[in-house]
């Protein structure tokens, strides 16, 4: 399991080629990556903020559990904070299964919990002004089904 | 005690962290005591329902207990991923 919180930028695929080399028996490699959208609005940056420690230890938590839930070998989650423009990558999980289907739930179960139980905070960055984007309630149900 | 402030929360309140002597007993407690202090924090806690807490770095309620708390942290809804 290898979880980092980083202002700095990362080459995905780079992490995605270490992370598959090296595991061992596993079929089924997933990878998601949660990129800045580049808003109609005119988004200039989007700002995240986090809880350093907390981030840290409830990402741990939420990977374990996945861990524990799937048959996983190992699992990845890289996630930046601090100020991003549109397009550039905001984060990554990646999940290793011997099957496809632990692989794929998995990273939506960790995907999942992300959004709603890890301590970030966005803030986009327009002409207009900052603005603090506001948890959606689909987010939230989300949890409902694991 | 520390408590912390993070996005819009820490914005209304105008800084990231306090350092607290309470006798709280819970974090409603606690709130009730920074709403007191200035209009800044009760605006900021004007709606807990907008708000979430955690005591030592752990997601909790309200109606927890800060019996041996170090750290309490006050935010909105988290919006990861």
């Amino acid at each position: 399991m290898d979880i980092r919180v980083q202002e700095a930028p990362f080459d995905l695929g780079a992490e995605a080629n270490i992370f598959a080399g090296r595991q061992a028996g596993m079929g089924a490699v997933v990878t998601f990556t949660g990129i800045v959208r580049d808003l109609e609005a005119g988004l200039n940056m989007m700002e995240i903020e986090h809880y350093p420690g907390m981030t840290e230890r409830a990402i741990t938590e939420i990977a374990s559990e996945a861990m524990t839930r799937w048959s996983l070998g190992d699992a990845l989650v890289i996630h930046r904070h601090g100020r991003l423009g549109p397009d550039e990558v905001i984060m990554m999980v990646a999940t290793a299964a011997r099957h496809r289907v632990d692989a794929f739930e998995a990273a939506q179960y960790l995907m999942d919990y992300l959004k709603s139980r890890a301590p970030f905070w966005k803030k986009e960055i327009t002409r207009e002004g900052g603005q603090w984007v506001a948890a959606r309630d689909e987010d939230e149900q989300a949890l409902d089904r694991w | 005690m520390d408590v912390l402030y993070f996005a819009w929360v820490r914005e209304r309140i105008g800084h990231p962290k306090d350092k607290i002597d309470t006798q709280a007993a819970t974090v409603r407690e606690l709130v009730e005591e920074l709403r007191g202090r200035e209009e800044r924090y009760a605006a900021a806690f004007a709606d807990l329902e907008a708000l979430r807490v955690a005591v030592d770095q752990e997601l909790t309620d309200f109606d927890a207990p800060l019996a041996s708390a170090r750290e309490v942290a006050f935010f909105p809804p988290m919006t990861g991923g």
